[in-house]
């Protein structure tokens, strides 16, 4: 599948690869450049893959209260993003996504775009007892993102609003960005302050096109996307979260409210058994996804993600292993047969430039 | 773009043949494919392998890549400089070499010539 994009990414160069059965472009200039442009100016990212379901009716919000992990009810009141999981019956993750409360009783889910029929059909399977309907629109949106510190002041020109007006994870419906209705955000995947846009694919190409009449302004590709990510430690699905992993394991207990009332797979979440450390490489071999980890020579885990950190210039990886208390530096990772020396990192390797 | 006096492999290495051993290292079409490289895993000089053993491994960003030995022989030297300057291959592939192999024979059977290495990766874009 192509986003609206595509045509553009090969114009600019971008390198193509398949992505869960989208066509997108996995770098353009360089995976190395391209991050450290979005750590010091601003990238703009075609995420038009992402899916987006559009939950309604008189029941929407307490639907969403039984399904999804956090509390959603404010989230039209005070327009706010809120990021929820959505679990299965074993309190384990089928998605975690982002909710924005777009009218009293209707809301849109932002979900991955390896899950969006899984998605779809858990939330539909949920629904006996609610009077709500629950939409598949990926097709009707396309996405960009804004990230960097320079993202406001790339943004603003295009924008009828005041954008210094929206906080970190606030949103605003019914924008107008270089003419083109949005939905524009305060969030992003990078660790960076940045904006996320939701709008008509017709009017994405418009959005992209302008953005990078500004020489500040690169296109980014996913290979970037996902160490900045990294760097900052935010989850991705399939890695960090999977149907065997529940959220707490995951070190995301902020975004499990159990105070709220009961919600689907609650009774399910222990004590969690596992959980994610990070540790950083002595040498420059990278710890790929699923190499084994150890600890005094025992095994402990699995690593999730590792990969050189641009901004750090370093090696780390983050790794699911067995709940206990670790000392330091007695970490190893299995590379190709020869155990290689890591020790200890605080998590997020890179500190997240918020501005909230 | 392809140097005409090197000779080449299907895994995309190139080898240079000079007094001192053969030079070997990866082509453009090679790092262009890997992207940013981080890392270059280098062989211990003295190391004897057979023709087609993986040597040695150029780790990027994206992936990790084996490199294998183009003719029997023997590690002479490798290329220091990549252990803390990895992206030199990036920069300048067929400056930066690898590592240098001591053969015990001549035999250049098998490597591809220029021509035939163009034809080839032309045949892998298709």
């Amino acid at each position: 599948m192509k986003t609206v994009l595509f045509d553009l990414h090969k114009s600019l160069g971008g390198k193509m690869t398949d992505f869960h059965g989208w066509d997108l472009p996995i770098q353009f200039e360089g995976i190395v450049s391209e991050h450290l442009h979005v750590r010091s100016q601003a990238g703009i990212f075609d995420v038009s893959h992402m899916g987006e379901i559009v939950v309604k009716g008189p029941q929407s919000t307490e639907f969403l209260q039984y399904i999804l992990t956090a509390d959603v009810k404010n989230s039209y009141a005070n327009q706010k993003a809120v990021y929820a999981i959505l679990l299965n019956e074993e309190g384990k993750t089928v998605d975690d996504l982002i909710v924005y409360g777009i009218g009293p009783s209707e809301y849109l889910l932002v979900v991955n775009a390896s899950n969006i029929q899984k998605d779809f059909d858990r939330i539909n399977s949920l629904k006996e007892g609610f009077d709500v309907s629950v939409e598949n629109k990926s097709d009707t949106f396309a996405q960009i993102a804004v990230q960097g510190p320079k993202s406001q002041e790339v943004l603003q020109p295009l924008c009828d609003f005041d954008l210094s007006a929206l906080k970190f994870f606030r949103f605003k419906n019914n924008a107008s960005v270089n003419g083109t209705d949005c939905l524009i955000s305060r969030t992003g995947y990078t660790g960076e302050d940045g904006f996320e846009i939701y709008c008509d694919p017709v009017g994405a190409k418009g959005i992209w096109t302008a953005l990078l009449e500004n020489p500040i302004v690169k296109p980014i590709g996913l290979g970037a996307r996902d160490t900045l990510r990294f760097e900052a430690c935010l989850p991705l699905y399939g890695q960090e979260l999977d149907e065997t992993i529940s959220p707490l394991e995951a070190n995301l207990s902020a975004f499990v409210h159990l105070n709220k009332g009961d919600f689907v797979g609650k009774d399910a979440l222990e004590e969690p058994k596992r959980m994610l450390i990070g540790l950083e490489m002595e040498g420059r071999s990278i710890p790929r996804t699923g190499f084994l980890v150890y600890d005094d020579h025992k095994e402990i885990g699995i690593v999730t993600t590792g990969n050189f950190c641009p901004s750090l210039n370093g090696v780390y990886a983050i790794c699911l292993v067995e709940k206990k208390e670790y000392g330091d530096d007695e970490f190893e990772i299995m590379i190709r047969n020869k155990p290689m020396k890591a020790k200890r990192a605080n998590m997020p390797f890179y500190n997240k430039k918020y501005r909230k | 773009m392809i140097p005409k006096h090197l000779y080449y492999t299907k895994e995309h290495e190139w080898i240079k043949v000079t007094d001192e051993g053969l030079y070997v290292g990866i082509t453009h079409y090679a790092q262009d494919q890997l992207g940013d490289i981080v890392y270059v895993e280098l062989p211990e000089v003295g190391d004897e392998f057979e023709a087609s053993e993986a040597v040695s491994v150029v780790e990027s960003v994206k992936t990790a890549s084996d490199i294998y030995m183009p003719v029997k022989g023997s590690v002479k030297a490798v290329n220091h400089a990549l252990e803390n300057q990895p992206e030199l291959i990036n920069s300048d592939c067929y400056t930066n070499y690898i590592f240098v192999i001591q053969q015990e024979d001549n035999d250049l059977e098998g490597l591809l010539s220029a021509d035939e290495y163009t034809k080839y990766i032309e045949e892998l874009d298709q």
